[in-house]
């Protein structure tokens, strides 16, 4: 661990895995990009006296330049102990990382969606579905503790596609993001679906950069989920309610399902679909376009 | 468990700002509503302050009450849950106004 900041450094335990090219490469977590450090594993990163960078094909320079400058220290003496004031957000890092990822995607009109939910409740097969119907541009951030099995999956449907494994780590976070953007380069115009970790908690804590936060729920999970992971709902800008084909199987009652998304998040479109019947998929699409378009308009 | 990480980013900030001076005791808010475990913070922190400028270091935690305020009634309520209802019953949103704060709030060196 680095003495000086804390951080995990060379030990982080995620990886960008790239099948294109078969390279592998560690995502190495900045927790201060302000105070300058270099831990890479490999590679090249290049200072130059006035500022600017440049990124390699390879893509896992980050820049060490991001203003720090919004808290400052007050002292004050109260005997041998100095108290100094800090009143700094503890996931300022991140989110500072966080802006930096939606200025660049806005920059280029992509829209990037992150997509949580606990684990097994339809992700990767929503996406794959909707890989293969949706006819424009876009590519794939998956996440996930280890294997890149869900990355291949989607490496079927034609789609780019980069896995980070994040090894110990239950989320994502904006610098995973940025190194991954660097090395995807999504299309200009397109749309970035990022598949966090199967997990109801942590990634709700964790601003990647995204445009839109959309939670699914199954139909094969408890109607009050969302009363159980209000923070999850509470954040999403829509709620997917997946596989509906298989209500006729299950004593689900989606009233009561939907009254629990209301209780946290009044405000948040439910749409019911199904990746295998096809059920819902145009209202999603359609939502999908209409994000598209607001940030168009907004850009 | 993402307290970890969390801890990771409290350890970075306050030893940025300790610039090598030896920290003794590390005060943090947080909200009731924000979705931290405290005592998973207060377990993981001996451990990632460890050869850091906060080895040893004190964590004191201040937890903030969840706050909200009811456009049913216009009122400012107390809430404990983030799908919490106003008492007034109208059944009207309410706005969380506090307890979400995550927040390094001073050192002592």
């Amino acid at each position: 661990m680095c003495t000086t900041c804390g951080c995990s450094g060379g030990e982080g335990s995620t990886v960008l895995h790239d099948l294109q090219s078969g390279e592998s490469v560690p995502v190495v977590k900045v927790l201060d990009p302000a105070h300058g450090h270099h831990h890479h594993g490999h590679g090249h990163h290049h200072h130059h006296g006035d500022g600017h960078h440049h990124d390699h094909d390879h893509g896992h320079s980050h820049d060490h330049d991001h203003d720090h400058g919004h808290s400052h220290d007050h002292h004050h003496d109260h005997g041998p102990a100095e108290l100094i004031e800090l009143e700094q957000r503890v996931l300022s890092t991140n989110d500072r990382i966080a802006e930096r990822n939606r200025a660049w995607l806005d920059a280029r009109e992509v829209l990037a969606l992150n997509l949580m939910s606990s684990p097994g409740s339809g992700k990767t097969t929503l996406l794959e579905a909707t890989l293969r119907a949706w006819d424009g541009p876009c590519s794939v951030l998956e996440g996930d503790q280890e294997t890149t099995r869900d990355a291949e999956r989607i490496r079927a449907t034609g789609v780019p596609v980069l896995q980070l494994t994040t090894g110990t780590g239950c989320h994502l976070e904006a610098e995973m993001i940025w190194q991954g953007l660097q090395r995807l380069r999504p299309a200009a115009g397109s749309v970035l679906f990022v598949e966090n970790v199967g997990n109801l908690v942590c990634p709700a804590l964790f601003d990647l950069g995204e445009a839109g936060r959309v939670v699914l729920f199954s139909v094969t999970e408890g109607e009050d989920k969302p009363e159980k992971y209000p923070h999850m709902f509470r954040g999403a800008d829509l709620v997917l309610l997946t596989k509906v084909d298989l209500l006729p199987h299950l004593d689900f009652d989606v009233e009561r399902s939907l009254e629990a998304v209301r209780s946290v998040n009044p405000d948040a479109p439910v749409l019911h679909v199904s990746a295998r019947s096809g059920e819902g998929m145009e209202a999603w699409f359609q939502w999908i376009r209409s994000r598209a378009a607001r940030q168009q308009e907004t850009a | 468990m993402h307290e970890l990480s969390i801890t990771r980013n409290i350890v970075a900030i306050v030893a940025e700002k300790a610039a090598g001076r030896p920290v003794k005791k590390v005060h943090l808010d947080v909200g009731a509503l924000a979705g931290i475990e405290i005592s998973a913070i207060s377990f993981c922190f001996p451990m990632v302050a460890d050869g850091t400028a906060l080895q040893g270091a004190e964590l004191v935690v201040r937890t903030i009450e969840g706050r909200a305020h009811c456009s049913g009634c216009d009122k400012d309520i107390e809430v404990a849950t983030l799908s919490a209802v106003c008492p007034c019953e109208r059944r009207a949103p309410v706005a969380i106004t506090a307890g979400e704060e995550l927040l390094v709030r001073s050192m002592e060196v």
